[in-house]
């Protein structure tokens, strides 16, 4: 399933990312996963919530440079081999990993995983078809 | 419609004619400063120099320079060439580099100042029926209560708004409809991102602006004109001279026109001081031939500057200088290369593409006794992405610009929008952490 995620640029500052989730808490929004990609100079703040429009929106009010972005929920089983499982059919269908982050779901006994493909429709496809996609978007959301 | 211009026969006089009139006019000036600024008259002794040696603009070249340090020398009323009771208004410099500097107007100077804003409003085509806000400063500095002067002589509505709290300079765009807007490009362009920001923009009755105070770009006027929907004119000013309106754009935004019956500029080569062939860029020094206040003879106006003597299509024989590409004041030396701001901005809208608001700071620093040069770049949501790779090749991208526009390496910092700070008058574009002496 294609979902939205939050991609926030982060300035190379003290207390940028503490002021960044506090204008979420401050605005009620839930977050569900993040991950920080960071450089020397400055990171980017990849974040799944529940209310994507609204987060962006309070951001930029914020005078923060936001940006939603496309990507892929992966569901696989919470087992030895299960994000190798996911990974092998990506592969398999020649589509690069631009990054990947672990993320928070809800579904009992299933790991959660959120894919940035090179090519989004392919690898959505592909993975919904071996079993690793259909996920209720209240499971990760957390609506 | 072109509006009928101020003044028909001055403002297309033809040169001969032009230049007759700048005689005169100077011979009258060199001679009653002689009399009443001891400066002057010690800089002409000095030179072996008595009016009499001045025949006309062709011995222009002849006559001694003044100096920013001039004002400061004489201040405050050293420099005047009228007793105090002549002088009807007062104008004081910021100093933006350096110390404050005094300058005075007669009533006759205050009104050829008007003038000379009136042929600037309708050589762009403003009428009577115009709204123009003004955000100025108003007070000591003379952008405000120049335009303002000006604006009111044509018979324009004015409104004198002066700077700050920009949600009540929005409200009011808003509410009584203003037609033209007069301020610091910087601020138009603050003031556009905050329109569109608050998606106000189809309620704004703007038809065009007039900017200056602070260097500005070509880019900047096509972002400004676009965030704004306007046409965006360039005004060119300094107090020394008289204030906003020294030399202004026509319609043809083609150079900004100098009234030369009130103001002879030259160009030089700041080193040499010997002028330049027509067409140069160099030094713009000016002359006031009518000012009766506080008259200037070959003032160095540190700016670096070109002149059109051609015959502009709007009509107007009076030459125009181009925009200033920057002042021999605001030259950093970095590592022994000479820095302008200008080139660091002319990259940073090359790699943008004009699509960022060009805001950057420039942070000169030094380490071990090396240089440092820093810049910081605002990030905008055109320049950023969700992968780290894309906002890299930009860092990069700004960093072997620079180092091929300036010679030497700078750090490029990337910040957060609007983390520079954006003063409501000028821009710091500069800081020089080095503090030499």
């Amino acid at each position: 399933m294609i979902i939205k995620q939050l991609s926030v640029f982060v300035e190379n500052k003290k207390g940028r990312l503490l002021s960044i989730v506090e204008i979420l808490a401050e605005n009620d929004i839930d977050i569900s996963s993040l991950s920080i990609a960071d450089t020397a100079d400055f990171g980017v703040l990849r974040l799944i919530v529940d209310k994507p429009n609204e987060a962006k929106a309070a951001l930029k009010e914020a005078g923060i440079v936001v940006k939603i972005t496309d990507v892929v929920a992966v569901v696989m089983e919470d087992a030895p081999g299960g994000v190798a499982a996911a990974l092998r059919v990506v592969y398999d269908n020649d589509i690069d990993v631009e990054y990947m982050y672990a993320a928070i779901g809800k579904t009992t006994g299933k790991a959660l995983m959120v894919l940035r493909p090179s090519d989004l429709e392919k690898a959505e496809e592909v993975l919904t078809k071996a079993g690793f996609g259909a996920v209720n978007p209240g499971d990760i959301y957390r609506i | 419609m072109t509006e009928p211009m101020r003044h028909v026969d001055i403002e297309t006089m033809p040169r001969e004619k032009l230049e007759a009139l700048q005689s005169e006019r100077l011979k009258w000036q060199v001679k009653r400063m002689y009399e009443n600024v001891e400066c002057f008259r010690n800089r002409m002794d000095e030179a072996g120099l008595s009016p009499k040696d001045i025949h006309g603009v062709e011995d222009l070249h002849k006559l001694p320079f003044s100096y920013k340090s001039d004002l400061r020398d004489y201040y405050p009323y050293g420099l005047f060439a009228v007793p105090l009771t002549d002088i009807n208004r007062i104008h004081a410099s910021s100093g933006t580099t350096g110390k404050r500097i005094v300058v005075g107007y007669t009533k006759k100077d205050l009104d050829n100042w008007a003038d000379c804003l009136v042929r600037m409003l309708k050589a762009i085509g403003i009428d009577k029926s115009d709204v123009i806000h003004i955000a100025y400063g108003y007070g000591l500095f003379t952008g405000g209560l120049g335009v303002h002067c000006g604006a009111e002589k044509l018979g324009a509505t004015v409104i004198p708004i002066s700077t700050g709290n920009t949600s009540l300079q929005i409200q009011t765009l808003v509410d009584l409809k203003a037609t033209v807007l007069c301020c610091t490009p910087s601020y138009a362009l603050y003031l556009g991102e905050e329109i569109e920001r608050q998606g106000l923009k189809d309620q704004i009755c703007l038809k065009m602006g007039i900017f200056g105070a602070e260097p500005w770009t070509e880019e900047m006027r096509k972002q400004i004109e676009a965030k704004l929907g306007i046409k965006a004119y360039d005004i060119y000013g300094l107090s020394e001279i008289m204030g906003p309106g020294v030399g202004c754009e026509c319609e043809a935004q083609a150079g900004m026109h100098v009234w030369e019956d009130h103001f002879i500029p030259e160009i030089i080569d700041p080193e040499t001081c010997e002028v330049l062939p027509k067409g140069s860029v160099g030094e713009l020094v000016f002359t006031t031939i009518t000012k009766e206040g506080f008259p200037l003879i070959r003032y160095r106006t540190r700016d670096i500057c070109q002149l059109n003597y051609e015959k502009c299509e709007c009509g107007r024989t009076h030459v125009r200088m181009r925009k200033p590409q920057g002042r021999y004041d605001d030259m950093i030396i970095i590592r022994g290369v000479n820095v302008f701001p200008s080139q660091v901005e002319e990259v940073l809208l090359k790699v943008s593409e004009g699509n960022i608001t060009p805001n950057y700071q420039i942070v000169v620093g030094r380490e071990n006794n090396i240089d440092t040069l820093e810049v910081n770049v605002e990030m905008s949501e055109e320049l950023f992405a969700d992968d780290v790779k894309s906002i890299e090749r930009i860092e990069r991208t700004i960093t072997e610009n620079l180092r091929s526009m300036l010679g030497i390496g700078a750090k490029v910092n990337l910040v957060n929008p609007k983390s520079i700070t954006r003063s409501e008058g000028k821009a710091v574009r500069v800081i020089d952490n080095r503090h030499l002496v």
